[in-house]
């Protein structure tokens, strides 16, 4: 069953429109990769699903974008719910200036009151293994999450929002400040999570959108130009733009 | 020729910048050259624990720590109302306030900052003293509390430019990420935002009260110039700084009372010092 669908979406910045009747079904358990040249929208699609495009000013939404049947556009909303489904990784990992074990703990801290020691330290540990952390870090949880590596900083990211225990994984362009090997790494991760979540990556890296995902949306200019099986967007796309992005004709 | 021209300019230019720290070393040299020479007749800790200052008694007794008192009493109050409001109103204008008011507020904070202390100081003698003198049933209005209020509202805008700075320049990244985990906005700020500019915020007060301490007129015009030792803060009290302004022009030259006033400059140098390098340490901290 599709997780999230998007109907005659549209989006406004003002007068400038950024998402042009954007009709998807995204199912769980998979990775979806949306990918396209930069400024065609694709990020924006992205932050239509947690309603993170709310703190630019000027937005302007509409269409129906239904996650679990529900209208999250709706102006009747609870975003701190919306946003405790639907987490989001960012492009620059962004750990806050805690420390490693409060960084971990921020969202159980925010959502639930006297939650005791025994069940945070749990979560900690939970967290960090899912994201392979655990060895490296269990003997400096307290020391401040700014001074680990770039890649450990987009883990503890990833940590720290399983720690909330969300169905939808948003990543935008998670590994495009990470090298290959680390790239390689976190790809490994988002496969081993799947099972768990319903994970949408954009990336404007197409390999990797090939490697990892499991259908790919292609988007130019705010439209959602082609949508389906990864394997086929790559091998035998339907839409000509598609097929020009893909051989490298404009990106 | 140009090379001449170029060499001199460059000389000149080095001349104004060694300029500044020339004039706050030889003024030091003089504060501790006048200051240093009371210490011929009082010891050092009777001089900062003393507790009588009757500078033209005979003999003359110089403690100065009703004095310190005084300027602790005035700068604590101060601090404890200012410092509150001051981070709050930073935090609404970094934070929360629309683009208009936005605006509107900090014209405001910088017209107060622009308002001379005299000014204040008047403005609290007609206002606030009368004020203080009925709430708390007093004899007289003139007291410790009353400088407290004044000195906020001088520090304030300190603390509201820095403060809103150091809190404008926390990492849109870092609320972002609050925000995605479903933080709420106050949460987003209590949590996050404030911790990252913590250090700023602290410089934000350090340099406010610094501010404080350093003020002379508007306290010599509503706490009361009694040079005892202060029981409360509804009683009047006198400031290291309003004693100098007081004293200095009837001091003989030469006398006791003459280097002890010097001293006492000598005393309020290093607090301001210190403050200032505090504040310093905590801004280098933040970049």
């Amino acid at each position: 069953m599709a997780k999230i669908i998007t109907k005659n979406l549209n989006l406004w910045y003002g007068a400038f429109q950024a998402l042009k009747n954007v009709n998807s079904s995204i199912e769980a358990n998979r990775i979806t990769a949306i990918i396209g040249p930069s400024g065609c929208g694709k990020s924006t699609l992205l932050r239509v699903f947690n309603r993170m495009n709310d703190l630019i000013e000027g937005v302007r939404t509409d269409g129906e974008v239904l996650i679990d049947d529900k209208n999250i556009i709706d102006s009747g909303t609870d975003l701190v719910v919306l946003r405790k489904k639907v987490g989001m990784v960012f492009q620059r990992p962004n750990p806050f200036p805690l420390s490693i074990y409060e960084n971990i703990v921020f969202g159980e801290r925010i959502h639930a009151d006297g939650i005791t020691r025994d069940k945070l330290d749990e979560i900690v540990e939970g967290s960090l293994k899912d994201v392979l952390l655990w060895d490296e870090l269990k003997d400096r949880l307290n020391t401040p999450a700014l001074r680990l590596s770039l890649e450990q900083k987009q883990r503890l990211c990833i940590a720290r929002l399983i720690a909330v225990k969300p169905d939808v994984l948003l990543m935008d362009e998670p590994c495009s400040t990470l090298d290959p090997q680390a790239t390689a790494r976190v790809e490994e991760l988002m496969r081993e999570l799947k099972s768990r979540y319903t994970i949408i990556i954009v990336t404007h890296n197409m390999q990797q959108a090939a490697r990892v995902s499991d259908d790919t949306g292609f988007m130019l200019l705010g439209e959602l130009a082609e949508f389906g099986k990864t394997e086929q967007i790559f091998t035998a796309p339907q839409d000509k733009r598609t097929e020009d992005y893909i051989t490298g004709r404009y990106g | 020729m140009r090379k001449f021209k170029e060499f001199i300019i460059e000389k000149l230019v080095l001349i104004c910048g060694l300029a500044s720290i020339f004039f706050v070393v030889l003024i030091f040299l003089f504060l501790l050259k006048e200051g240093l020479a009371v210490f011929k007749t009082v010891g050092p800790f009777k001089f900062l624990f003393g507790k009588s200052w009757y500078p033209i008694s005979e003999p003359a007794q110089l403690g100065i720590l009703p004095l310190i008192l005084g300027s602790l009493l005035v700068t604590v109050g101060a601090a404890i109302i200012s410092i509150p409001i001051g981070v709050g109103c930073a935090i609404y204008i970094a934070e929360i306030a629309p683009l208009k008011i936005k605006e509107t507020l900090k014209a405001g904070i910088e017209l107060l900052a622009a308002i001379p202390s005299v000014v204040l100081g008047f403005i609290g003698m007609i206002t606030l003293v009368p004020l203080v003198k009925t709430v708390f049933h007093l004899p007289t209005g003139l007291t410790a509390l009353s400088g407290s209020i004044m000195l906020a509202f001088m520090a304030m805008p300190t603390i509201v430019s820095i403060a809103e700075d150091a809190l404008y320049s926390v990492p849109k990244t870092y609320k972002e990420g609050a925000l995605a985990l479903g933080a709420t906005h106050w949460q987003t700020i209590w949590r996050v935002m404030l911790p990252a500019a913590s250090s700023g915020i602290l410089a934000a007060v350090m340099l406010g009260i610094g501010r404080v301490i350093g003020e002379t007129m508007a306290v010599m015009m509503i706490t009361g110039n009694a040079a005892v030792m202060p029981n409360s803060i509804l009683a009047p009290v006198r400031t290291l700084t309003a004693t100098i302004a007081a004293e200095m022009g009837e001091a003989v030259v030469g006398s006791e009372h003459y280097f002890a006033l010097f001293a006492i400059g000598i005393v309020l140098f290093v607090i301001s010092f210190a403050i200032n390098v505090t504040a310093d340490l905590f801004l280098h901290k933040r970049q």
